[in-house]
């Protein structure tokens, strides 16, 4: 009897092979033999419009790493990255703790939210096109209310007189910089908000009662309950955040003259990896080596956020519960 | 008593004013896209206004009359993006409902393999999969850029977050009972329930697809084919140097649907975000 019933059960499990096999056959042509496609390419001389190639060994590899423009292009990423994370992660830490602190009970919190993330749902190609249009210069928006209403020019100096003109955004490197990463916080902190309120709210409300009971105002519990709990949470934003920024494209190729103008200082990796594999020299071989190098810098980028917070907040951890059993023995705090 | 009162309000008048800071910047430069859309370029170049004009039929010609093919692009975009949605929602549930229900050989493996590929940025396979399509020459066809979405990692697992959350073994039990094949179980009884998550991620399938640019900007080389994000593109371009009026309304079209859409459906796509744990 028994030996029947683990019969039919196998019989039936078998149909699970049926449910994933349109996945798995779809993933395994268009993705996994792309991607094994791409490893190989990266050891070929496939160049513009030859369908054959040969092997060149780790050549393509050798100039990856003395190429100049690919270290630029990252320098470029981390730092429009580094711009926009530390402003998103902030605003929305601090948003999320606000709204979710029923002691202060905000008005218009949804609504709020509601419209903050609406930018993170634009076409990205539309709203780098739609920036480029408002920075316009001389006579784009910004300029006009620079000018118009807090009454700001750029003074330039020509033929020995200073003159007042208008600000050309584009032709200057921080500022231009600042403008992505100005760009994707304005589309992504709403979502950091939406996720860190989630993880505030999924923190057992027993503990922020305890906490009221012992006394505890709200930059206690802000810094002893709800930031150290929000740790996990934190860490799956940066990593994610970190790789998405390794892939920033539309913006920073859309915004100036799809080469990372000024100068290429706003040229990204993949922005670079575009103009390598389909603009001009369609080096295919090289495009490949690339893509492979960024993903290589990725992992090792996420496994070192991963260990240091990962330790860190083990530490915290046993530190956070040394000071619960020391508030249990004196019997709360005061104030 | 009275001055923390006091305080307590100070600091509560602090972020409200904040908040009204922040809810600007989110809205004023679509405000400036919708109104300057509306307007001619002499009246852009004379500065901002507040309110709307009356241009927008006349850039609306602009744009048309230098090629800028509007409704096809709108139409070729509705059109991916529906039917890359139906398939990736529909085989993504059905592959999330196999590696829930079923034990057998190869599953974790699998399981493994998806939260892997989640991880994966998307360019690493990107010259592989140009250059693979256009040995089959499947370059500049739709083709290409729907039938990947089959395998859609992030959807499968958020799928099967919520079938884990939601599905009882004694309903299907009770329906295998009753003589329902396992595919019938599936289309008839598990869909519907599944519907909620189904719902969400559709909307962020379908949202995914219409705003994609890089892959469509490489593969499709047929102006008839172009998406509307490769059309507004081309705004960049100098034929519609002098027509910023023009170039603005390019822009708003592109985002007046989401806009709408998402107005009425603010509240069901916010919750969507955080229903599964993940999603990029």
């Amino acid at each position: 009897m028994k030996r029947k019933v683990k019969l039919s059960e196998q019989r039936l499990n078998r149909w699970g092979y049926f449910f994933v096999l349109p996945f798995v056959l779809v993933y395994f042509i268009f993705h996994f033999y792309p991607t094994i496609y791409t490893f190989l390419l990266a050891f070929t001389d496939l160049k513009g419009l030859q369908t054959s190639f040969s092997f060149i060994g780790l050549q393509n590899f050798n100039k990856l790493v003395h190429d100049p423009y690919f270290w630029g292009a990252l320098r470029n990423t981390f730092i429009i990255w580094g711009y926009n994370f530390v402003p998103q992660l902030g605003i929305a830490l601090i948003l999320a703790v606000w709204f979710t602190d029923l002691r202060l009970n905000l008005k218009g919190r949804n609504l709020f939210r509601a419209v903050v993330y609406m930018p993170n749902l634009l076409t990205a190609a539309s709203v780098a096109l739609l920036f480029r249009s408002l920075f316009g210069y001389p006579v784009g928006p910004v300029n006009q209310f620079l000018q118009g209403v807090l009454g700001l020019y750029q003074k330039v100096e020509r033929d020995g007189k200073i003159i007042e003109e208008a600000f050309n955004f584009f032709r200057n490197v921080t500022v231009t910089r600042s403008i992505v990463a100005f760009i994707q916080w304005w589309m992504w902190y709403g979502h950091t908000l939406i996720m860190l309120m989630a993880g505030i709210t999924s923190i057992s409300p027993t503990l922020f009662e305890s906490a009221l009971v012992d006394g505890a105002n709200n930059r206690q519990t802000t810094w002893n309950i709800t930031l150290p709990l929000l740790r996990p949470m934190m860490l799956y934003i940066l990593i994610t955040s970190m790789i998405g920024g390794m892939q920033m494209l539309d913006i920073p190729f859309l915004l100036t003259d799809m080469r990372g103008a000024p100068d290429n200082k706003i040229r990204t990796t993949t922005v670079y990896l575009f103009n390598v594999g389909f603009q001009g020299r369609n080096d295919y071989a090289y495009t490949a080596a690339i893509s492979i190098g960024v993903f290589i810098i990725t992992v090792i980028l996420a496994l070192l956020i991963f260990f240091f917070i990962q330790d860190r907040s083990e530490l915290k951890q046993t530190s956070l519960e040394k000071r619960a059993l020391k508030l249990a023995k004196k019997g709360g705090i005061n104030g | 008593m009275a001055e923390s009162i006091n305080i307590y309000r100070l600091s509560k008048l602090f972020i409200y004013i904040f908040m009204v800071f922040l809810f600007l910047i989110a809205i004023v430069p679509i405000y400036v896209l919708l109104i300057n859309a509306t307007r001619s370029t002499e009246q852009i170049n004379l500065g901002l206004s507040l309110l709307p004009s009356k241009y927008a039929a006349y850039n609306w010609n602009a744009l048309t009359s230098r090629g800028f093919k509007i409704h096809q692009g709108f139409y070729n975009s509705a059109f991916i993006s529906t039917f890359t949605t139906l398939l990736s929602v529909y085989f993504s549930a059905m592959t999330a409902y196999g590696l829930h229900m079923y034990k057998f050989k190869g599953r974790n493996f699998i399981i493994g393999l998806i939260l892997l590929i989640m991880m994966l940025p998307a360019t690493l396979s990107f010259i592989g999969f140009y250059q693979f399509m256009a040995r089959i020459r499947l370059t500049d066809n739709y083709l290409a850029l729907i039938i990947p979405s089959i395998a859609a990692a992030g959807t499968v697992f958020f799928l099967r977050q919520y079938l884990m959350s939601i599905l009882s073994n004694e309903l299907i039990d009770a329906a295998r009972i009753d003589g329902a094949g396992e595919f019938g179980i599936f289309n008839i009884i598990v869909l519907p329930i599944m519907l909620p998550a189904l719902a969400a991620q559709s909307i962020f399938t379908f949202v995914g697809s219409w705003n994609n640019f890089f892959t469509p900007f490489v593969l499709i080389s047929s102006e008839s084919k172009a998406t509307l994000p490769m059309l507004v593109q081309k705004l960049r371009g100098d034929i519609y140097r002098t027509e910023y009026g023009g170039i603005y309304l390019g822009i708003a079209i592109s985002i007046i649907p989401i806009l709408i859409f998402y107005s009425f459906m603010s509240r069901y796509i916010i919750s969507g975000i955080t229903m599964g744990g993940v999603k990029e």
